[in-house]
């Protein structure tokens, strides 16, 4: 079953001005439920506008989005995120810094509200319990500090946390931007496993952004490039597998008609 | 000298006008250190609480009064996070341009005339004479501390729901508001009323306790109202939510008191505003007064003890 359409999807921001940016030129892409896709691109290829047009940060100037096969094109923000999980690089986005981490998860699982009076409900001595037993999950001691505020944590403890809330309540989709990218290599590391591994039991159908090339490759079952508003390359499976850090670096260029002009992406070819 | 300053009945009138204030205090805590929004309807809020309060006391009932002085400030409250939710107006842009409506509409209520008088007209307080009347000279300040403590304990309830929770992360982060399937336009329309609906039940309560409304009396308000949330915040700290209310209330009955104190020596009313001021920047710029000082401190510590290893040096 196609758990995401996205049908070509346009959008210009400050259109008719000298600031014009195009920043979708049509994208369309099909997702599998359960499909586990990187994107890469260099930056400005519109991968984070794609993110925020599927979330409802705006809505697309054309073109459809369907998720689940229900039509969202025009749905608002807060509606979508019942369904959708999104992860920024700034481990500061996703949660409430002066409330305690107790009534952040609270928040997040309000998403599975069903009954129109849970607004008036209160922290119950099951979710608490339901929290710890996710928070031990994440193997940072987190489940005894459940009533100290999350502005306390490191940033990389606060991304796991914006992880288990992202996820809590299953999505249906979880757009992950680089978010572990402004992590110390080692709680990185940490995150990426937990991500890999929440995303796998849960089956979750998965966009994860990354300029690390290896990771573009090794995770998930399918990698997207992106350029100038376009996704310019889609391998998957068996072309997948046999493909190098080179070879995509080679496809990037051929695709794009121009050489990489990200630092990022160079550097992370010459670390491994 | 000083018995007659700090006498009992100071002190009682200090606790009465502060359990009344108190409640204005209350709103600014749920609209500005909550919701992070400088709401500027204030003022204007107060007055129509009080113009209402009047007109429903004056035909109706004066409990009923205090019930419509609420609905007036939900209205309020309503409009002014309309401008800002829907219309995109600025929330501080939103605040003075219901503020300036207000002073119409308070004097249409009003009946076109700058003051209305309760002198013959039973009020909650006139009321409570006779029910608690056991208590002597106390039974004012045992209703308006009543009144307070329900808004208290209703204020630390309502904020431990889910509505609440989300109220607080709405001026915490919005962005994760929306990403847990909230509406922040939502959550500001309600923290917004229920603010209104605080601010002009005192407006009403002040109304029936000095028998009278004034068109001016809601007129610096607003920085009364963050002198007691900021001294209820710098003095009984702001650790749990329990504390950071009983801190309002007990910013806004020093406020009152310190008012009480300058008035007795003699200060002239017309110079009050001027008083409140100064206690408000004194109460809101202590915590970089108190930065400064240690650094100068430390400054000094650190220059004496050089010049000291100096000396010995040579």
């Amino acid at each position: 079953m196609e758990m995401l359409q996205l049908n070509d999807l346009h959008k210009t921001f400050n259109p008719g001005t000298v600031n014009e940016k195009v920043a979708l030129a049509g994208v369309s892409l099909q997702m599998e439920a359960g499909d586990f896709a990187t994107i890469v691109g260099s930056n400005g290829a519109g991968k984070s506008t794609l993110f925020n047009a599927i979330t409802g940060g705006f809505i697309a100037d054309e073109g459809s989005i369907l998720l689940g096969g229900q039509d969202i094109t025009f749905a608002p923000e807060h509606q979508r995120s019942k369904v959708i999980g999104h992860l920024f690089q700034d481990p500061l986005k996703g949660t409430a810094p002066n409330m305690t981490i107790e009534e952040n998860l609270a928040l997040a699982y309000l998403r599975a509200g069903t009954a129109p009076n849970a607004i008036f409900s209160r922290i119950s001595r099951k979710d608490k319990a339901l929290f710890r037993e996710k928070l031990a999950l994440l193997d940072m001691g987190l489940e005894d500090r459940m009533k100290q505020p999350v502005g306390l944590l490191s940033g990389g403890q606060r991304q796991a946390l914006t992880l288990l809330m992202a996820t809590l309540v299953t999505p249906k989709l979880l757009l992950l931007d680089e978010h572990t990218a402004a992590l110390d290599p080692a709680t990185a590391e940490k995150v990426l496993a937990l991500t890999k591994s929440i995303v796998a039991e849960k089956k979750i159908t998965c966009l994860m952004v990354t300029h690390n090339m290896h990771q573009a490759l090794e995770l998930g079952n399918r990698t997207l490039m992106m350029d100038a508003g376009r996704i310019v390359f889609d391998v998957k499976g068996a072309a997948r597998s046999k493909m190098t850090v080179d070879d995509l670096l080679e496809k990037f260029r051929e695709n794009a008609g121009k050489n990489l002009d990200n630092d990022r992406i160079l550097l992370s070819k010459v670390e491994k | 000298m000083l018995a007659s300053i700090f006498s009992l009945n100071v002190l009682q009138t200090a606790l009465e006008l502060g359990c009344i204030y108190g409640l204005v205090a209350l709103a600014l805590f749920l609209s500005y250190s909550i919701l992070n929004i400088a709401d500027l309807s204030t003022d204007g809020c107060f007055t129509l609480g009080c113009a209402v309060a009047c007109q429903v006391a004056l035909t109706g009932h004066p409990i009923l009064a205090l019930a419509a002085a609420m609905a007036a400030g939900v209205c309020s409250g309503f409009v002014t996070a309309f401008l800002q939710t829907r219309l995109g107006v600025e929330s501080i842009m939103a605040g003075i341009i219901v503020n300036t409506g207000l002073y119409t509409i308070n004097l249409a209520v009003m009946g076109f005339s700058s003051t209305m008088s309760l002198v013959k007209t039973p009020t909650i307080f006139s009321m409570a004479k006779t029910s608690l009347g056991f208590l002597g000279s106390w039974y004012k300040l045992a209703l308006a501390a009543g009144i307070i403590a329900v808004a208290c304990a209703a204020m630390l309830g309502f904020l431990g729901t889910r509505l609440g929770l989300s109220i607080r992360a709405t001026g915490d982060n919005a962005a994760m508001v929306r990403a847990s399937s909230i509406n922040p336009a939502f959550t500001i329309t309600v923290g917004l009323c229920v603010s209104g609906a605080l601010c002009a039940l005192s407006g009403g309560l002040l109304a029936q306790y000095q028998k009278s409304c004034d068109i001016n009396v809601g007129t610096g308000m607003v920085t009364i109202a963050l002198a007691s949330l900021i001294i209820g915040e710098t003095l009984v700290g702001k650790r749990t939510m329990l504390r950071r209310i009983l801190g309002v209330v007990f910013g806004s009955c020093l406020y009152r008191f310190i008012v009480a104190v300058a008035l007795r020596f003699n200060v002239p009313a017309a110079a009050m505003k001027l008083v409140s001021a100064i206690i408000v920047a004194v109460a809101i710029s202590m915590p970089a007064i108190r930065e400064h000082f240690a650094f100068e401190k430390r400054r000094h510590a650190a220059r004496a003890r050089r010049t000291v290893t100096n000396r010995e040096g040579q």
